[in-house]
């Protein structure tokens, strides 16, 4: 390690033969971090809540099915996910609309040329993780006491009012710390995407230390690092705030803190 | 189209190497994991202050960034620490290992913090000393409350090894992945792969549950 050269200036240099500067890559890497991570959430969130709940029902039917999703997206790693989106899906699509995807999806839009990449990457980060909510969601519910579902059923809800006006709103407190976490572990697996060609910003980091900066990989990654300790901080804050603003008072203990 | 589960079938001595490569890191980075975490545990839970914020400083930074970052970034700073190329395969171990021990430290900190305070004074009382006290009193007690959970960890750990193909490690993505670039059967490759990941992880993760409500009764 001897002769290593430290140049912690090197993210404001200019890339050997272009115009663009090292940390253009890592901001525009950065945008695709978070924009894949919010949309894969929205996905995550919509999809998770419903199975969830459906995961607590009387129908067996229901429940069965909610169960054998949860446990055919948790037991499968992400990458392998990835793969089978991106690779197998297209081609056991009808013909057309497989070939539609590999050879048209890409020039639909103009001002990305990521556009298959980065829905692939939504969809499989999305569905991987929603059976993560899922499983939170299904905790948040049981953990209610029983008292709460008779009760809404006593004064004459139906199952579905129930749900609607007793058991979620109280259940969705319960799980904002546990789905704190999930929305942080969104934005690090958002980095797997690298593996099917979303230029997120690990992709620009191993881009960079592996071909264009190979001689000062330490200030780059550290760098990268810092950037990926501020999104787990503000992601840490936001949902503080957001368990604080929902907080029905006397409810929940004040406990935890 | 049609499936070629044929050409699956004769890559299976080669998937098999793969697998077993995944199977020794998921190996190596648990028991490591697990001792490196409990001494984790032990420094986070400390009276000193220095040692518990240190404990703490490394257990929220590894929590904080994608183990793919942390795979990257010590199969780059490997070589140049060590003056040698340790390849892929070698600095996968020592990634995991220290990666994994931040996460099981979490969970046995909770499982130590389980005990009651009855017991840690029980075992002072006796004359234990603080060595005595952990390994005969405390640990044992919380490694085995803990053990559902560590069990769980152990089975994300095996699926988050699929990861070090990103750097080129042969597990057994990799190894299919080669497979594909070879055969062209990307379709068949990858579903098994997903099929063979599916059937070891959900197998496990029901036993795991098992072994949850048979410790739960005894307790």
């Amino acid at each position: 390690m001897g002769q290593y050269n430290w140049n912690w200036g090197i993210v404001l240099e200019k890339v050997a033969g272009t115009d663009e500067y090292y940390w253009h890559w890592l901001a525009s890497g950065l945008g695709w971090t978070v924009v894949t991570a919010l949309s894969a959430w929205m996905i995550a969130l919509f999809i998770g809540i419903f199975v969830g709940t459906a995961r607590t029902v009387p129908n067996k039917w229901l429940a069965g099915f909610a169960r054998a999703y949860v446990e055919l997206f948790r037991n499968v790693p992400l990458l392998v996910q990835l793969f089978v989106w991106y690779f197998v899906i297209p081609d056991l699509l009808p013909e057309k609309m497989g070939l539609w995807i590999k050879r048209d999806l890409r020039d639909l839009v103009t001002f990305t040329n990521y556009l298959p990449e980065f829905i692939f990457a939504v969809l499989g980060l999305g569905l991987f993780t929603s059976a993560r909510v899922a499983e939170q969601v299904r905790t948040g519910i049981m953990a209610l006491s029983r008292g709460q579902k008779s009760a809404g059923l006593a004064v004459g809800f139906t199952l579905g009012q129930t749900y609607r006006y007793v058991l979620l709103p109280m259940a969705f407190r319960i799980v904002i710390p546990p789905l704190t976490s999930e929305f942080m572990n969104i934005f690090k697996n958002s980095s797997v995407a690298l593996a099917i060609g979303l230029v997120e910003l690990t992709f620009q980091m191993k881009q960079i230390t592996g071909e264009y900066a190979p001689s000062n990989p330490i200030e780059v990654m550290a760098v990268v690092g810092g950037i990926y300790l501020c999104i787990a901080f503000s992601v840490n804050r936001l949902m503080a705030w957001i368990e604080r603003k929902v907080r029905v008072p006397g409810y929940i203990a004040e406990g935890g803190k | 189209m049609d499936f070629d589960l044929a050409s699956v079938y004769k890559a299976k001595e080669f998937l098999w190497e793969g697998f077993k490569y995944s199977l020794s890191l998921t190996v190596v980075a648990t028991g490591f994991g697990v001792v490196f975490g409990t001494l984790l545990a032990m420094a986070k839970l400390s009276s000193m202050k220095w040692l518990s914020t240190a404990a703490a400083v490394y257990v929220n930074l590894f929590r904080s960034v994608p183990l793919l970052f942390v795979i990257l970034f010590f199969y780059i700073l490997m070589p140049m620490l060590t003056g040698m190329q340790m390849g892929a395969d070698k600095s996968a171990y020592v990634t995991f290992s220290i990666f994994e021990a931040a996460y099981f430290c979490e969970v046995i900190r909770a499982g130590i913090q389980s005990i009651s305070r009855g017991q840690v004074a029980a075992g002072y009382a006796m004359g234990f000393t603080y060595g005595q006290n952990m390994r005969h009193v405390i640990l044992p007690q919380a490694l085995r409350n803990t053990l559902p959970l560590l069990l769980t960890q152990t089975i994300i750990l095996f699926q988050d090894t699929s990861l070090v193909y990103v750097v080129g490690a042969k597990d057994l993505l990799g190894a299919a992945s080669q497979q594909v670039q070879t055969h062209n059967n990307a379709v068949e490759m990858y579903l098994s792969v997903a099929l063979i990941y599916f059937i070891i992880s959900f197998s496990l993760s029901q036993s795991v549950k098992r072994l949850h409500t048979r410790i739960a009764i005894i307790r």
